[in-house]
């Protein structure tokens, strides 16, 4: 964890998780922000927010994290927290067929309601529980292929993927148990969030002055920024 | 349920039941595994407090009431939550009548309400509501307690003051340590069945159309058919204008609230009384508002009475479970209708209101502090009140139902304070204080020294972890106040952390430092544990729990014993309490001192208008050995009041 002590630019990155109940989200920062995981996480009630810094080689960035509920009765408030977002994380589990559905609900509504810029990824999870845990063999199995024992998976990589390079998503597929692709989505998002839309660090408590000016939408190239070099500081 | 009186439900429903005392057993599949009977209800009707009951010896305590401060009535049962909610109907008769007896004229009680007023000390008047929290009345007692002087007096005499009474047989803890240990899938149906009904201790949530919405034990596919046959059962009554409030079935008792188009059953063979079940069951129609609120819960029953309530309620499941685990472990806080308080010096706390008052964000409706489950400071606006039942929803969720805490970060939680209204959402923002935040404090690190309890005891032994948490509780009703609550918390925490005082660390020696310990209370007292109620500050404090010993082994097999041992031990404790407090308010004397036996306790309860005291020694503690303790406790507690509770709290 220890900060480079050069001084680079910093910036704070709003970013959101949404997606459906039980999918990971929690997982995935508790994996990011403390490198740990739970076997039997609790479901989040409301919404969490924490904050996990990432450096990259030019600059820092410092995620402002909302985790929030997938349970449908905390729907309502989701806009609050994707609202001024920079990022989001779109999350779903890669063993259950409904979960996707639910994530490209999100994607939708965010790119309806959220602000223009927003870098959006698609985040396929609970890899571990596939035969392609390991995340680089050639999937053969179809949504219903996947009968062989061991593998959970329910939704292929092609289908997801295909969907994420429509949609002009970042898409990987990660496991919080693991530990898999975790800090390399937080790094690609990062990479991602255009230059002119970081500003430089505030003091706390102000990130809610609104009014975050926007700039052009991002075209993004999809999972080639994962490539980055430098992953996140945790 | 208690909080908020429900015209359509007679207050003390456990004695206008007929049905309470008729015990059939329903159905053969409800009946429990035959074990040998603990308590025969006629004969030990003790055990049962709440019927009518001749097991009791009825020596005439009347010669130690009060000229004045004992008239107030005291109803048999309900030692739920005292809390009035403010857009309750102020004139309705206080549905738990003994907690309140303070400051609301306007509530019924008004003949209590005179007599602790003239025993307490004319200070500030409370402005608040029955039994909230806030309104206490400040002060408390400036001159000697006359229910003390007349115990010390009588217990020197020949003359007998207490009643006495034997406490039903200890009866069978053994497979108490296995309670919450889940019924694993994989096992024969028979197999899983057996292992539910060896359950002690069930909570059943239903709805009146037989759908079932929760169940402590069992997944609800396995029990499917026995909610049916509850639904079958109380309905059955329901249609008869003539509701089934409880039941006996071989040493199980069932006790049934209706609320609305739920039906909540609890299922004991640890020998509480009705009114104890039903508080708890009334814990759990809470925690549903909380998640629900209550025009919503009415609304999705009116347009769809076979709606399926665990869709909604999804996520609540866990805290449904870990309430009813306090319950079943024994809640004193649950018994007693009362809030705990971080033993603090009056100035500590006091410095500490202050700071949290001057950091007070406008969008702020209640600010709490609170270190393991014990409140340590509370702000809140001038004209509302905190409720103890509220209170208990919340402390459920961060101190017992880990995933708050085990989250990380920051929470913002919206959440239904039922007690406070039960119509609408309000927020909380959650954040626990690390504890290396106490750290940047070089110049004056409080020294234990200035601190002279903590320093004179030892740390309660191996405390879990979650006694030492220190949450910071922030409620408001504007749901986008977030970022106003985060900027109040960094603005606090500077505040509690400054080099000349480091408020943080003193709560955290505090909370380490653990409950208050009999021998440095009550030197040479031979009371083993105590309960002490302060009416009007709707608080208590007690000495430490039964815990692990202070040395926990590397080898997880003694250590799960010793959970276990834990486990039983404190659970025989509450239940002598449980049994204490049930007989000692199902009397109608005025001034109650009640001394009881059993094999392997001796114990007393001793109430007054102004106090509770529960305590329990060995089975050969003469009844002077325990007078003199308790009158040592209470001195100690009356000393200490403004130590041990919140009186008033910040007030902005
Ligand atoms: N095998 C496996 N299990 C996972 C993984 N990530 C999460 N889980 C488990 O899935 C369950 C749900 O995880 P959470 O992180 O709480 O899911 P969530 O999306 O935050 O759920 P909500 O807060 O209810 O929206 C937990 O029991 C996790 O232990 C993973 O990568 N692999
Ligand atoms: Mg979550």
């Amino acid at each position: 964890m220890a900060d480079s002590n050069l001084p680079k630019p910093s910036s704070s990155v709003k970013l959101v998780l949404l997606g459906e109940a039980a999918v990971g989200k929690s997982s995935l920062v508790l994996r990011f922000v403390n490198n740990d995981f739970q076997e039997n996480k609790e479901p989040t009630i409301g919404a969490a927010f924490l904050t996990q810094k990432c450096n990259l080689p030019t600059r820092t960035i410092k995620f402002e994290i909302w985790d929030t509920a997938g349970q449908e009765r905390f729907a309502s408030l989701a806009p609050m927290y994707y609202r001024n977002a920079q990022a989001a994380l779109v999350v779903y589990d890669l063993t259950k067929p409904t979960s996707l559905i639910k994530a490209k609900h999100w994607v939708a509504e965010l790119q309806r309601q959220a602000s223009p810029g927003i870098v959006i990824a698609l985040v396929g999870n609970k890899l571990d529980l596939t035969s392609d845990g390991a995340g680089d063999a050639a999937d053969g199995s179809g949504e219903d292929g996947g009968e062989d024992s061991g593998d959970a998976r329910k939704i292929s990589t092609e289908e997801a993927k295909g969907y994420a390079e429509e949609e002009g998503l970042l898409f990987f597929e990660t496991s919080a148990k693991t530990g898999y692709n975790v800090t390399e989505v937080f790094t690609a998002i990062a990479n991602a969030i255009p230059e002119t839309s970081l500003k430089t660090a505030r003091g706390p408590g102000a990130s809610h002055a609104a009014g975050r000016t926007e700039e052009q939408r991002v075209n993004l190239n999809g999972p080639r920024d994962a490539e980055a070099k430098d992953s996140c500081a945790c | 349920m208690t909080t908020s009186p429900s015209p359509s439900k007679p207050p003390h429903p456990i004695s206008a039941s007929p049905s309470a005392s008729a015990s059939p057993t329903p159905s053969p599949a409800l009946s429990p595994p035959a074990l040998p009977p603990r308590r025969k209800i006629s004969s030990e009707g003790f055990s049962h407090a709440a019927q009518p009951t001749t097991a009791v010896s009825s020596i005439d305590i009347s010669t130690l009431s009060f000229p004045d401060g004992s008239r107030g009535t005291f109803p048999s049962n309900a030692p739920g939550p005292v809390s009035v909610p403010i857009s309750g109907p102020s004139a309705t008769p206080n549905p738990s009548g003994y907690g309140t007896p303070t400051q609301n004229s306007t509530l019924g009680d008004a003949s209590d309400a005179m007599s602790i007023m003239s025993l307490a000390a004319p200070t500030t008047r409370a402005q608040g509501h029955g039994g909230d929290l806030a309104s206490l009345v400040a002060g408390g007692l400036n001159r000697k307690s006359r229910a003390w002087n007349m115990l010390r007096s009588q217990s020197s005499d020949a003359v007998q003051p207490f009643e006495s009474i034997e406490l039903g047989i200890p009866g069978n803890l053994a497979g108490f340590a296995r309670e919450f240990d889940d019924i694993p899938d994989g096992n024969t149906d028979e197999v899983r069945m057996a292992l539910w009904k060896s359950k002690m201790k069930h909570y059943m949530i239903l709805s009146s159309a037989g759908k079932p919405i929760y169940s402590r034990h069992g997944d609800l596919s396995l029990i499917n058919s026995y909610m049916g046959v509850v639904q079958t059962i109380i309905s059955f009554y329901e249609e008869g204008q003539n509701p089934l409030l409880g039941f006996t079935a071989g040493d199980a008792r069932f006790v049934i609230a209706i609320e609305g188009p739920l039906y909540f059953v609890a299922v004991s063979k640890l020998g509480e009384s009705d009114a104890q079940l039903r508080s708890q069951l009334d814990a759990l129609y809470m925690q549903i508002l909380s998640t629900l609120t209550l025009p919503t819960l009415k609304s999705i029953f009116v347009h769809r009475p076979s709606t399926d309530l665990r869709k909604p309620l999804e996520g609540t499941e866990s805290l449904l479970s870990s309430l009813a685990d306090s319950f079943t472990k024994g809640s004193p806080s649950t018994l007693l209708g009362a809030l705990e308080c971080l033993r603090l010096r009056k100035s500590q706390r006091h410095a500490i209101n202050n700071v949290f008052l001057k950091c007070r964000s406008e969008k702020l409706l209640y600010g709490l502090i609170v270190a393991g489950g014990k409140l340590v400071s509370v702000i809140r606006p001038r004209k509302h009140s905190l409720h103890p039942s509220d209170l208990q929803l919340i402390f459920n969720m961060l101190f017992e139902s880990g995933g708050i805490q085990a989250g990380g970060g920051e929470s913002w939680i919206p959440l239904c304070l039922p007690a406070f209204n039960n119509r609408g959402y309000l927020y909380m923002y959650v954040s626990f204080f690390d504890s290396e935040l106490d750290e940047p404090t070089p110049a004056t690190e409080p020294t234990p020294a200035t601190e002279p309890t903590p320093a004179t005891e030892p740390p309660e032994p191996s405390p879990p972890p979650n006694d030492e948490a220190i949450a910071l509780i922030l409620i408001s009703p504007d749901k986008e106040s977030f970022y106003d609550l985060q900027e109040m918390r960094t603005k606090l925490a500077a505040q509690l952390t400054t080099p000349k005082t480091n408020h943080l660390a003193l709560i955290r020696t505090a909370a380490r430092a653990g409950r208050p310990r009999i021998p440095s209370i009550a030197p040479g007292s031979q009371i083993a544990h105590f309960l002490y109620k302060s009416r009007a500050n709707v608080q208590f404090c007690m000495s430490p729990l039964p815990s692990r010993p202070s040395s926990p082994s590397q080898d997880t097999l003694s250590d799960r014993e010793g959970l276990e041992t834990t486990l039983t031990t404190r659970r025989r404790l509450m239940s002598i309490y449980h049994e204490l407090h049930a007989s000692v308010h199902a009397r109608h004397a005025h001034l109650r001192v009640l001394h009881a036996v059993a094999s392997d306790a001796a114990s007393l309860a001793w109430i007054t208008p102004v106090f509770e005291l529960y305590c329990v020694a060995g089975p050969h503690v003469s009844r002077t050995a325990m007078a003199q303790g308790a009158n040592a406790v209470v001195q100690w507690a009356r000393r200490e009041e403004e130590r041990l509770f919140i009186i008033g709290g910040g007030v902005f």
